[in-house]
């Protein structure tokens, strides 16, 4: 159990930079998720933070030691990966008990470790066999096996359940999530599931092209996301933006007049989710044309175009929609954001305070 | 029957005939004595009298199981360098990042692309002055020589299939890099490292020209051979090709599907 400072790390591969000045505070027991599309960096960052990579610049402290020059097996951390790294040549037992072996534990305490491993992650029927015999859903419950096995201070998740199917992906997340839960382990989680990042994590820290946008809970990084990124990339569908002329502080949405944020000259981007759209009456709300309609089960997701862009909205599934046709929505005002057009930063409603990134998040 | 088939069953036919035939002969020639020897044409069945005579008074030629102990000796040391250099240097190539690796690839290769014979008369001086000239460890350098490309190189691509995760995982739960090394790498490579070791052997116990220019009284029995059969009638000489062929078939046979999955032939 021990806290992560990631103090000023920067990495680049020759003339590429891969991270740009991240800085990152977890608290002990807490549950981080690293979530961003491919290539933003957010492995790398994780394997500085293993010691399989060194970073170009900057230190890394776990548990407020320094260990920026220390061998991954020096770290006190445990990892798993994304192809599960599982020896092949060894049983799973062997697998299991592999860090306290290599730590030159006492047989009987490998063997006890072993088995509530074992339990927790439900593979005791497994123990005597060789990781080729098992399906890829057991191999990944060995990879988890072996890193609890040790009881780390820290563990490192590199996208374990992206190799996995739909369903047992669905499992294994709430499986996860109480198993780390309950051993109050440090976690740092990296993905580019969305819906992963949000339902596991206790902070979402969402990275693009090496930079951190945004860290927070994930209710806030849903309902207030700091730029276009962030709010484009959480959440499905996406949150919609909207680009609007602004006049005296008015911006003008069909028949609604909204009050731009302080300080906004020329325009502004209106950004408010799918399910935040209402379908209300024409004098109440602006128009949107239906393009297109897919009933999805839950909901019907309807894209279509308001002021010549696109806007999705989400109407329950009995409500009645034709392509072609035009209707009126109103936007719910608690729940709407405002970005800047030329940064993409969000612009605070109130006081016309920029929301910038943050690092610390206690 | 399409003609493309036709041409496959053909090819196959050619290939067998051209291998097994030679061998064939051969053994008909060691155990059939003189006259299956000389006679034309050959018998296609092995004649009723086979008799393993001629064998046994082609073992009994003096010095024949000398040098066969030479040939021994020069093979297992030929195979534990080539194993002992190539393995690491293999490793390196798979593993690390280094200015001048396609280089060396090249390099070590193009090593196999000298002519013996060029170097025979110079090699020869040399070892006479480092006194390894007629001993099998100065054959076995030569044949080292001979076999390292193989064995780097095959053990490159041995490494390479290894997914350095595996590796890495290691790194994260204890290991240094060499014990890494030791308990992850070296376990999954080893079916693949022991076939190179034997094709190190094999190629070692088959060559000839090196190791009868090396040698003079400590010879190993391919030199013996070209040396005392080139005076013995023709059946003791298919003899001693029977007798000389025998462990190199036996030896690839063992090792052939690891030598197919080296080679990158997939075995289902």
């Amino acid at each position: 159990m021990a806290a992560i400072i990631i103090d000023n790390v920067a990495k680049s591969f020759g003339s590429f930079v891969a991270l740009e000045r991240v800085d990152l505070h977890v608290a002990d027991a807490e549950f981080v998720a690293l979530l961003g599309p491919s290539g933003c960096g957010k492995t790398t960052l994780l394997r500085i933070i293993a010691g399989l990579e060194t970073q170009s610049s900057g230190r890394v402290q776990i548990g407020g030691r320094d260990v920026s020059a220390l061998a991954p097996r020096k770290r006190g951390l445990a990892m798993v990966f994304q192809n599960y790294a599982v020896f092949p040549h060894m049983t799973v037992r062997q697998n299991v008990g592999f860090g306290l072996r290599m730590a030159g534990a006492e047989p009987a305490r490998i063997e006890r470790q072993v088995a509530r491993a074992a339990a927790l992650l439900h593979i005791e029927p497994n123990l005597d066999r060789y990781p080729a015999q098992l399906s890829g859903g057991q191999r990944q419950r060995v990879a988890v096996a072996r890193a609890l096995a040790i009881e780390p201070s820290v563990l490192l998740m590199d996208e374990p359940l992206s190799n996995l199917d739909a369903l047992l992906r669905l499992e294994m997340r709430a499986e996860l999530k109480s198993v780390l839960r309950e051993a109050g382990t440090t976690t740092i989680y990296v993905t580019h599931d969305q819906t992963e990042a949000m339902g596991l994590a206790d902070r979402i820290a969402v990275l693009h092209a090496g930079r951190i946008q945004q860290i927070g809970p994930p209710t806030e990084v849903y309902a207030l996301p700091a730029t276009t990124f962030v709010g484009g990339f959480v959440g499905s569908p996406p949150m919609n933006f909207l680009t609007l002329p602004v006049t005296n502080r008015q911006v003008q949405l069909g028949a609604l007049s909204l009050a731009s944020p302080a300080g906004s000259t020329g325009r502004i981007v209106l950004g408010v989710r799918p399910e935040d759209l209402q379908p209300t009456a024409a004098a109440e709300g602006f128009p949107f044309v239906v393009r297109v309609a897919e009933p999805l089960g839950s909901h019907i997701m309807l894209t279509g175009e308001s002021a010549g862009q696109r806007v999705r909205v989400i109407v329950p599934p009995e409500h009645p929609v034709r392509p072609g046709v035009t209707m009126h929505l109103r936007p719910r005002l608690d729940r709407v954001v405002w970005m800047d057009p030329a940064s993409g930063a969000a612009v605070s409603r109130g006081e016309g305070r920029k929301l910038g990134t943050e690092a610390a998040g206690d | 029957m399409t003609l493309r088939r036709a041409v496959f069953i053909t090819g196959i036919i050619v290939l067998s005939v051209w291998t097994l035939l030679p061998i064939y002969l051969i053994a008909l020639g060691a155990v059939g004595g003189r006259t299956v020897v000389n006679s034309w044409p050959k018998p296609f069945l092995p004649p009723a009298d086979l008799s393993f005579a001629t064998m046994r008074e082609f073992l009994d030629i003096a010095g024949v199981w000398t040098s066969a102990l030479y040939s021994v000796e020069a093979a297992v040391l030929c195979m534990a360098f080539s194993i002992l250099l190539g393995v690491p240097a293999g490793y390196a190539l798979a593993r690390f990042v280094f200015a001048g690796a396609t280089a060396y690839r090249l390099v070590v290769l193009l090593t196999r692309a000298f002519p013996v014979a060029i170097l025979a008369l110079p090699l020869t001086v040399g070892f006479i002055r480092l006194g390894l000239y007629d001993t099998p460890l100065g054959v076995s350098l030569m044949h080292t020589a001979l076999a390292l490309p193989f064995a780097v190189l095959v053990s490159a691509s041995l490494f390479q299939a290894i997914p350095k995760e595996l590796e890495e995982a290691a790194w994260v739960f204890g290991c240094s890099p060499v014990r890494a090394f030791l308990r992850v790498a070296l376990p999954l490579a080893l079916p693949g490292i022991a076939a190179t070791a034997i094709f190190a052997f094999v190629i070692s116990w088959n060559e000839v020209f090196a190791a009868s220019v090396l040698t003079v009284r400590h010879k190993t029995l391919t030199a013996y051979l070209l040396s005392v059969l080139s005076e013995s009638p023709l059946h003791v000489q298919f003899a001693g090709g029977f007798v000389l062929i025998i462990p190199s078939v036996l030896f690839i046979f063992l090792v052939r599907k690891r030598l197919f999955s080296m080679w990158g032939i997939a075995n289902r």
